[in-house]
């Protein structure tokens, strides 16, 4: 990869001091990312350019496993990291620009602050298919910006443009702030940070943007990009699974946008390669990450205050209250925003919490501490995987079973499996489901017709749909159901959610003969 | 000599005084091991053997491991003094609660010798207060210990006694395992006696008959046994009459005879108890009243002496009336007998307010065949190898038999409704939707290969696993891997009706020498001479996805064989079992399947009603079109940016005299490589619209009704497949093949030609197989496969300047012992399923090795192999 940086100021070679270079040398950098070469195209009085590429070895990044790939996911050693300006770019940059960096020159001091007419050039820079965004970025740090798209593949006019564009900059601006622009933006711009982020990121994040950062209009993009990646880049089952399909690498699992928490008994598995995000679910569940987007609330802008999760866990709250129920299964409990509001409230004496998910289920450990609980409140609290189209002899005995935006996410074909599992081998004083409302969807205005909410639900059903089959399950299985609107209603569209309070007819109790 | 009797499986406790000699009687009667004993527990526990304050820990663990090895079936011997009716009380527990029986063998010295041999043994200085008190407390024991609860007490009193007494084990009345068959079992009869006559000569059976003409025996020149599963009497026109024959085959030998609960019912009424006379009781209760006094008599002792269940043919057949849990074959107990004559319920009420019966039959697992009535159904339906007989014969649908072993139902209609069920009973001929198609002809012997309700259990698939294969023995999985699976199989697979088999992975030959090239023919030809096969068939590696195709030849045989509840006609799935296409085009695609069989033919020659194929479907963009955009052609359109403008600059530089001619010249090669890479991939590309585009190369024919495709060889295969492509050759593709005889070298290289020129072209490579398809040597099995990828492909693989010497040194060193080994447990447990499909197991038997295919894919390896 590449980036070369030009100097037409007078006496443009003192481009060599500032950056410690001598212009008519060829140097190398073994690094642990690649080998950075530093060397000068053109170097005369008016025009100076210096060159950093690095090469990158993709087989010594899978084999070195230093990157936090496991070293099984097939993406590794077919990769853009060779060709494109990434993260790696930024610290070859801040590694063989060290000093410059720091805005030090000891040969010519007068030159540390001192604005240089520079052009930067990049020709591959990921931009996630948004030049603007390069655009957003560099523009308010004074840089004029211009950028060319290719074709993804010429012989394929289908796929369109590149996600890569060809950036040049041009701006008066003090090299080791042009420097600084540089090591902060390219791991922005670049999606996939190819190392671990601890806490010298935000540290790193302030030395070396906080005279700019503050003032950017773009400061939270930037901060969350820049530090949203921690998540563990463990290739797990699931996704080796999804590559025997030749799922492509970055569809199984987003870290950064991980949607999670909505209840399906995975959420952060499913969204598939170019889907929209799950719009019923896609406000923040770890209270330090800075602005997600935010659920939209139908037509009545007013209601926003309360998202439409809450509104559910408080319905089926009241529900568990209004049932009595102490001993609650939450199946597809996802990574336990529920368990944790089930686990605050003492009278609810036991908790099970089932996800077929091993992933989800260690993000709900995670996340409800369990490490850290007392024994009394750990005792309340199972979690353990299970799928709901097998059978499960460890889900019967207790007084409420919760599927909360669960069965939407279950092929109509294999409901049957679920239905018998819950309701006849299960068999709770009372299920609680709820699910999201058809009818409804019109009101998304960012939802096109015929569409569904999360690109994982099988099926979405409106209210008839819904009511004949909270009927027939009742009628099947010998319960009685309720349903109860959740969420705003609309006159006519009903509200955005449908929930079902199911409760096991007395005459058809458990062992009766 | 005092023989004393107890079963051969029971819990038996000593009950003696400490010094009675319990010990020295246990290890003279019993086994080492069959023994437990308290005094053993407390050392155990607590270092002492006499320490009393540790026997309430010391009967933990002593039950702990008498309840082991109860629930395996194993006689176990409590050896403690038992005096206390407490201690004798959990005892009792214990054995109900493995139903078996508890029996009490009691030991009672006089208080003297007692006190006498505990003096000569310096561990029990307690004094002879402590045996006193232990007499007393016996004695005061003796008469109610039949009241606790022990079925069987022997009571040896007096030193002599003890010393004469002879264990004798007995079997169990149900244990029947030593009589073979022939059997025919047949189902609720509740009267039918002209019904029962009919089916008696359908079987071959000669009947006897009293001077009256009435039945009174019958009799089959194969020496077969009926099996009875009870319910004969209530309802129908002629209880007495059914009675009178089965008690006369019974007394003759030739018929066996579980209970029903009419029969159970019937003894209360008959002994005078207050029971409810209705559903059919009080139609035999008349007409025993034209019966003479002596024939009540007769009935009542002969249904009074029917044992619940009987468990047959070394434990391979098990006949009770409303079915029996694995848990319960050849116990005994209250609960035992409960459910073999009532089942279970499920609390449930159907709509006719009629309990609801709970499945037990869905949650079976046992190996044992399980044959019952009880409740009637239309047809009789295979559910885990357990089989309801009872075919409302007295509502008017058929009284229904099953040879066994042959497992072949025989059937005869009802000549009339005799008695008006409660609800609706849809009778064979009447069924319509998900029941037709599965009714059997009558009284013709069709094996019923319909397949009930099966559920699966998640015990079936989590957790470590071990699954027996036939031609690899038995294949462990790890609890991880099928955690790991289970999600994937729960949420994105089709259902695992439709998924009996999943392609195993492939192994890539050993890596080659040859300078340039990792993979070459070579190899696999020296692989496959090393382990004596001495032909093998080279097989054009189609460029598209692997699939499988379940193809029923129309939606009634999915129905029947496969269970389909939507009018489905089959599936086509990827290798983890998820389905390609929408459910619209997967039937198109399958109509163009049945088109391609059909006019090769091969529905008749192949004596089937489904097929399931081994194929490629192409393009690959079909299923890796995000793969194939996000990551190809990324990086290729990366590459194309980033490398000419680097090559520019170094080309500046070099002008200005500095020196970088190894890195231009490197970065040039590189630019090279990355157009090989884009033009590596294009192949795998075109657009598709609707099945417009989609190709499909079948290569192998994985099974069919009734036999597996992995004895006939490749080219049998491939000639059938042939057909088929000849017939529509727009949507199916051949697959191009060369033979080669390994002990020649020319025909060696001229495979080497062929593949070199394959992959020349943009071949993705071939697969190498034996020619013979499974093949075994004395070391185990040999790989079905080898591929040999060209070395334009592998730069999709290995990315795009894997050529360059430093980089392939460094690739060489690649293991493939794992792959391999994984290779062949996957080969294993796909042939495993397939036979398991073929044979018409139940349904998580079947799933149980595709299940553990998946789990071993989601085990870390190197995804390039």
């Amino acid at each position: 990869m590449l980036l070369t940086l030009t100097s037409t100021a007078a006496d443009a070679t003192d481009l060599g001091y500032l950056l410690h270079k001598h212009p008519d040398r060829v140097q190398a950098f073994d690094l642990p990312v690649g080998k950075a070469h530093v060397f000068y195209p053109e170097a005369s009085d008016d025009r100076c350019t210096v060159a950093l590429l690095l090469e990158v070895d993709p087989i010594g990044l899978v084999r070195g496993r230093r990157f936090g790939g496991d070293g099984f996911a097939l993406s590794q050693y077919v990769n853009d990291r060779p060709y494109a300006a990434s993260s790696m770019l930024a610290v070859a940059l801040g590694r063989v620009f060290r000093t410059a960096l720091q805005g030090r020159c000891a040969a010519r001091p007068e030159l540390e602050t001192r604005s240089l007419p520079l052009v930067v050039h990049v020709p591959a820079l990921p931009c996630g298919g948004d030049p603007d965004l390069v655009e957003r970025l560099f523009r308010p740090l004074g840089w004029q910006v211009s950028t060319v798209t290719g074709p993804l593949d010429p012989e394929v006019p289908e796929w369109g443009r590149s996600p890569y564009v060809d950036v040049t900059l041009t701006g008066d601006v003090v090299l080791s702030q042009a420097l600084g622009h540089l090591y902060v933006l390219l791991p922005v711009l670049d999606g996939a940070k190819h190392y671990w982020v601890t806490n010298d990121e935000v540290d790193k994040l302030v030395r070396t943007a906080g005279g700019w950062l503050h003032d950017h209009p773009e400061r939270d993009l930037i901060t969350r990009r820049y530090l949203a990646h921690q998540q563990r880049y463990v290739t797990d089952a699931t996704e080796r699974l999804a590559a025997l399909d030749d799922g492509s690498p970055d569809a199984v699992i987003d870290p950064g946008a991980a949607a999670a928490g909505a209840g399906p008994i995975a959420t952060a598995s499913v969204p598939a390669p170019g889907s929209q995000p799950d719009i019923s679910a896609t406000e923040p569940t770890m209270p330090t990450m800075p602005t997600m987007p935010k659920e939209p609330e139908g037509t009545s802008s007013t209601e926003v205050a309360v998202p439409l999760r809450q509104h559910r866990q408080d319905a089926v709250l009241t529900a568990l209250r209004d049932v009595g129920a102490r001993r609650v299964a939450d199946l597809g409990c996802g990574e336990g925003a529920l368990l944790a509001r089930l686990l605050s409230d003492p009278s609810f004496t036991q908790v099970l919490g089932v996800d077929v998910s091993p992933r989800e289920l260690d993000r709900a450990t995670r996340r409800l501490g369990l490490d850290r609980l007392s024994d009394s409140q750990r005792a309340r609290l199972t979690l353990r995987q299970s799928s709901l189209t097998y059978r499960d002899a460890a889900l019967a005995g207790f007084d409420a079973v919760v599927l909360m935006e669960v069965i939407e996410h279950v092929d109509l074909d294999r409901l049957p499996a679920l239905e018998a599992n819950v309701f006849s081998h299960a068999r709770p004083g009372a299920v609680v489901v709820t699910t999201p409302n058809a009818d409804h969807n019109p009101l998304y205005e960012r939802l096109a017709t015929g569409t569904r909410r999360h690109p994982d639900h099988r099926f979405e059903w409106g209210r008839t749909e819904f009511a004949g089959w909270v009927e027939t399950v009742g009628r099947r299985f010998g319960y009685s159901a309720e349903l109860r609107p959740v969420g705003g209603v609309h006159p006519e569209l009903g509200a955005p959610t449908q929930f079902a309070l199911f409760r096991r007819d007395s005459g058809a109790a458990a062992g009766a003969a | 000599m005092t023989q004393i009797g107890i079963p051969q499986l029971c819990l038996v406790a000593l009950v003696g005084a400490s010094g009675s000699g319990k010990s020295t009687f246990a290890a003279e009667h019993f086994g080492r091991f069959e023994v437990i004993s308290s005094d053993f527990c407390r050392g155990l526990v607590a270092d002492d053997e006499n320490d009393q304050s540790a026997s309430k820990d010391a009967f933990d663990v002593l039950g702990y491991i008498a309840g082991k090895r109860l629930a395996a079936g194993r006689l176990t011997v409590v050896d403690a003094t038992n005096v206390t009716k407490e201690a004798r009380r959990q005892l009792v527990e214990l054995a109900k609660a493995h139903d078996v029986l508890p029996v009490a063998i009691v030991l009672d010295v006089p208080a003297s010798v007692a006190s006498e041999r505990n003096r000569s043994r310096p561990d029990r200085d307690f004094g002879p207060h402590v045996v006193k008190r232990h007499t007393d407390q016996l004695r005061r024991s003796l008469k109610g210990l039949g009241r606790e609860g022990f079925r069987k007490v022997h009571v040896l009193s007096g030193v002599e006694a003890i010393d004469a007494a002879e264990v004798v084990r007995e079997k169990l009345l149900n244990d029947h395992r030593d009589q073979h068959g022939p059997f025919d079992v047949i189902g609720d009869v509740h009267g039918c006696r002209s019904e029962l006559e009919s089916l008696l000569e359908t079987l071959g059976y000669i009947i006897e008959r009293d001077e009256r003409g009435r039945p009174v025996d019958a009799s089959h020149p194969g020496r077969r046994t009926v099996v009875f599963v009870g319910d004969l009497v209530d309802r129908g026109p002629d209880s007495p009459g059914v009675l009178r024959l089965a008690m006369g085959m019974t007394a003759a030998g030739h018929a066996l005879a579980v209970p029903g609960n009419h029969e159970h019912k019937l003894v209360r009424a008959l002994d005078g108890r207050n029971v409810q006379v209705s559903h059919g009781l009080e139609t035999t209760l008349d007409q025993l009243a034209e019966e003479g006094e002596e024939f009540r008599a007769a009935v009542r002792e002969w249904c009074y002496s029917l044992v619940s269940h009987l468990v047959l043919d070394d434990g391979w057949l098990v006949v009770a009336h409303a079915g029996l849990k694995e848990a319960y074959h050849g116990r005994a107990s209250g609960r035992v007998r409960s459910f073999a004559l009532y089942g279970d319920t499920t609390g449930e009420t159907d709509e006719f307010g009629l309990p609801v019966r709970y499945p037990w039959a869905g949650d079976y697992r046992g190996l044992a065949m399980v044959l019952y009535g009880h409740t009637p159904t239309p047809v009789p339906e295979w559910v885990n190898n357990t089989l309801c007989l009872d075919t409302g014969a007295v509502f008017g649908g058929h009284l229904t038999a099953l040879r066994y072993p042959e497992k072949q139902v025989v059937q005869v209609a009802a000549e009339r409704v005799w008695y008006e069920p409660a609800k609706p009973f849809p009778t064979a001929g009447q069924t319509s939707g998900a029941t037709a198609g599965r009714t059997t002809d009558d009284a013709n012997g069709t094996v019923v290969t319909g397949r009930g309700e099966d559920e699966l259990d998640l015990t079936d698939v989590l957790g470590k696993r071990v699954v027996e294969t036939a031609y690899h023995g038995r294949i462990s999985i790890r609890a991880e891997h099928a955690a790991g699976a289970l999600e994937v199989m729960s949420r994105f697979a089709l259902h695992p009706r439709w998924l009996p088999y999943l392609p195993p992975t492939m192994s890539p030959v050993a890596t080659s020498s040859r300078n340039g090239i990792l993979e070459h023919p070579d190899e696999a030809f020296a692989y496959f001479a090393e382990v004596d096969v001495p032909t093998v068939v080279c097989e054009e590696k189609h460029m598209g996805s692997r699939a499988v195709l379940l193809v029923c030849r129309d939606a009634e045989t999915a129905a029947r064989r496969f269970g389909a509840t939507a009018g489905e006609s089959g599936a086509v799935y990827t290798r983890t079992g998820r389905s390609f296409l929408a459910r619209e085009l997967t039937e198109q695609l399958l109509q163009r399947v049945r088109a391609g069989i059909e006019s090769a033919s091969l529905w008749d020659e192949l004596d089937t009603d489904w097929v399931l194929l081994d194929a490629e479907l192409l393009p690959w963009s079909l299923k890796a079109g995000p793969l194939l955009r996000e990551q190809y052609a990324a990086v290729g359109a990366a590459a194309r940016a980033s490398l000419p403008v680097a090559v520019a600059t170094l080309e500046s530089a070099r002008a200005r005299g500095l020196d970088v001619d190894e890195l231009l010249t490197r970065t040039t090669e590189r630019a090279v490589n990355a157009a090989a890479f884009t033009a590596a991939y294009r192949p795998y590309v075109w657009s598709v619209d609707g099945l417009d585009g989609v190709r499909v190369a079948p290569f192998q024919l994985l099974a069919s009704e009734g036999r597996t495709g992995h004895d006939h060889d490749h080219l049998w295969h491939l000639g059938v497949i042939d057909r088929i492509v000849t017939a529509d050759p727009v949507t199916f593709r051949a697959t191009r093949r060369v033979v080669v005889d390994l002990a020649s070298q020319g025909s060696r290289d001229k495979a080497t030609r062929w593949w070199e020129e394959l992959t020349a072209s943009g071949g993705e490579g071939m697969v190498v197989k034996p020619l013979g398809n499974l093949t075994r040597t004395r070391k185990g099995l040999v790989q079905p496969g080898l591929k040999v990828r060209g070395r334009e492909y592998l730069r999709i693989i290995y990315g795009p300047d894997y050529t360059s010497p430093a980089n392939l040194a460094r690739l060489r060193s690649r293991n493939l012992g794992h792959k391999r080994s994984l290779a062949l447990r996957e080969y294993a447990l796909g042939l495993e399923s397939l036979e398991r499909l073929t044979r018409v197991e139940p349904l998580w038997r079947v799933h149980e090795p595709v299940f553990a295919v998946l789990a071993m894919e989601s085990e870390p390896i190197d995804p390039r192999l």
